[in-house]
């Protein structure tokens, strides 16, 4: 596998805390506040990126908001399709999500696909009176009618290209970057 | 990563460790409302139990019905096996009905390697003789990973009839590759010749076994051997091999106590012991549908891992 090369920076470190504070304020501004929302990443860096606006809004609001975490591997559509098994990351919703406005939380839009897979697993959990998405870029070619509540930025990109939110929890430093694509071999 | 799970015998770390990691996830899609998954939609997957199972067949059906899979059940009693069919015909025969996986249960140690080389499904060995057990070895050390939190350096002792068992094998192959100490305990004529080459602490004296580990297996007495003179009774077998509560006492430890079923009151462990807070059999069992759940999806049709 090729290492994917750094074509641009799209948002710096600084401008990925403004996005994120922009976020936040969408959010509980399109809901009247927190009250009741539940933050929910996706693995990967959904995960840090829903603490982050969680911490935000309670900065905000003076709330706790509750945050959880949601690995959609065993919803995906094309298990069995790859000739290689995904590993399993941890699922962790300590509360209830019936009733609750959940926002699920992502790094890059694509394809949709993920957001479809996490929609079906949130349906077994509960019955949550509304499901919203943010992203943090939006970088087109949806193969799903899926679109985000709360984006970033939306970035338009060829298929070879990729994008790569880097966060200091998982990667030591803050920024978006455009990246060629990983190419197998 | 093997395409079948025969045994766990040469199963390297990184995959025991991967199937365990996988089947604590699994785990908690169990607790959900809804606890069931779409990962194996559409796969077909044929239980053939050739020897009678309850809860080996029932943790497995289980499984792959929370991973959403197509079931078909075969056992051997009222079927053609009993009208002479050979292993071959009747597994060539299932496979031309087209299926994704095969779990096989037989009396025949080396029944489900025979089975891989008659067809291209993946074939997971759900007990064959007394050779392997993987899926109860896997639970077991799951359930002690749970309770203690790691393998490493773990002190297990396996108790009871050694010779005759699969699960014994397994555990054993297992807990070793992944740094736990493994002790056998049992009566002479239960403990088989070449456990000397194991690399297991040998006890005839469950006293010192107890002592030594941190966790026992108990396993079963079956009651059918007590007629073959490998031990004078099974009060005797109580009377010298049972697990009770006074001997724990004795030995001022705080054992983890498993047993993989099905369970003989007041023989192999006493009565109430098997209900204490000692006791992590029900965790066994719990846990037993997750590590089946994991590696079913993880030999779902595929060739190799990823990374």
């Amino acid at each position: 596998m090729n290492d994917p090369q750094i074509i641009a920076e799209v948002i710096d470190g600084r401008g990925l805390e403004r996005t994120l504070a922009r976020l936040a304020h969408e959010i509980i501004e399109r809901n009247r506040g927190a009250e009741n929302l539940v933050l929910i990443g996706l693995h990967t860096r959904g995960v840090p990126i829903a603490q982050r606006l969680a911490d935000l809004i309670r900065q905000i609001e003076g709330m706790d908001v509750p945050t959880g975490v949601l690995d959609v591997t065993p919803y995906r559509d094309d298990v069995g399709r790859r000739h290689e098994v995904l590993k399993l990351k941890t699922t962790h919703l300590p509360f209830d999500i019936d009733g609750k406005v959940v926002v699920l939380v992502d790094d890059v839009l694509y394809t949709g696909r993920t957001a479809r897979a996490a929609l079906d697993a949130l349906m077994d959990y509960g019955r949550p009176a509304r499901i919203e998405l943010a992203v943090i870029v939006d970088r087109g070619h949806r193969e799903l009618p899926i679109k985000a509540n709360y984006i970033g930025k939306v970035l338009p990109t060829s298929l070879g290209e990729e994008v790569a939110v880097r966060l200091k929890e998982i990667d030591g430093e803050d920024g978006v970057f455009l990246v060629t694509a990983k190419r197998e071999g | 990563m093997q395409k079948h799970l025969l045994g766990l015998e040469g199963v390297p770390r990184e995959e025991i460790e991967l199937i365990l990691k996988t089947a604590f996830s699994f785990k908690e899609i169990l607790s959900r409302p809804i606890p069931k998954v779409p990962t194996l939609r559409g796969k077909t997957i044929v239980n053939l139990f050739f020897e009678p199972s309850t809860r080996t067949r029932i943790s497995f059906e289980l499984a792959e019905k929370r991973l959403s899979a197509d079931t078909v059940n075969f056992s051997a009693s009222g079927s053609s096996v009993q009208k002479g069919e050979t292993l071959r015909d009747t597994i060539r025969n299932i496979e031309a009905m087209k299926m994704d996986m095969v779990v096989i249960r037989h009396s025949a140690a080396g029944a489900p390697h025979f089975l891989t080389r008659c067809i291209d499904a993946a074939v997971i060995n759900a007990g064959d003789g007394r050779h392997e057990h993987p899926t109860q070895a896997l639970l077991d050390m799951m359930t002690l990973q749970e309770r203690v939190g790691k393998l490493e350096g773990l002190k297990v002792a396996i108790v009871g009839d050694i010779l005759h068992s699969r699960v014994a094998r397994s555990n054993i192959y297992g807990l070793q590759t992944m740094g736990a100490e493994v002790a056998i305990c049992g009566p002479k004529t239960l403990i088989p010749v070449e456990a000397d080459q194991w690399g297991v602490e040998i006890f005839y004296n469950i006293d010192d076994a107890i002592r030594w580990a941190d966790a026992l297996n108990v396993l079963r007495i079956q009651l059918e051997r007590q007629r073959t003179g490998l031990f004078p009774s099974l009060r005797e077998y109580a009377a010298h091999f049972g697990v009770t509560r006074a001997r724990l006492e004795a030995a001022q430890k705080d054992l983890i106590i498993m047993h993989p079923g099905p369970i003989n009151r007041g023989i192999e462990i006493e009565n109430d012991l098997a209900d204490s807070e000692f006791s992590v059999i029900l965790n066994q069992v719990t846990n037993g549908v997750a590590v089946r759940m994991a590696v079913l999806y993880l030999k779902s049709g595929v060739t190799e891992t990823l990374e």
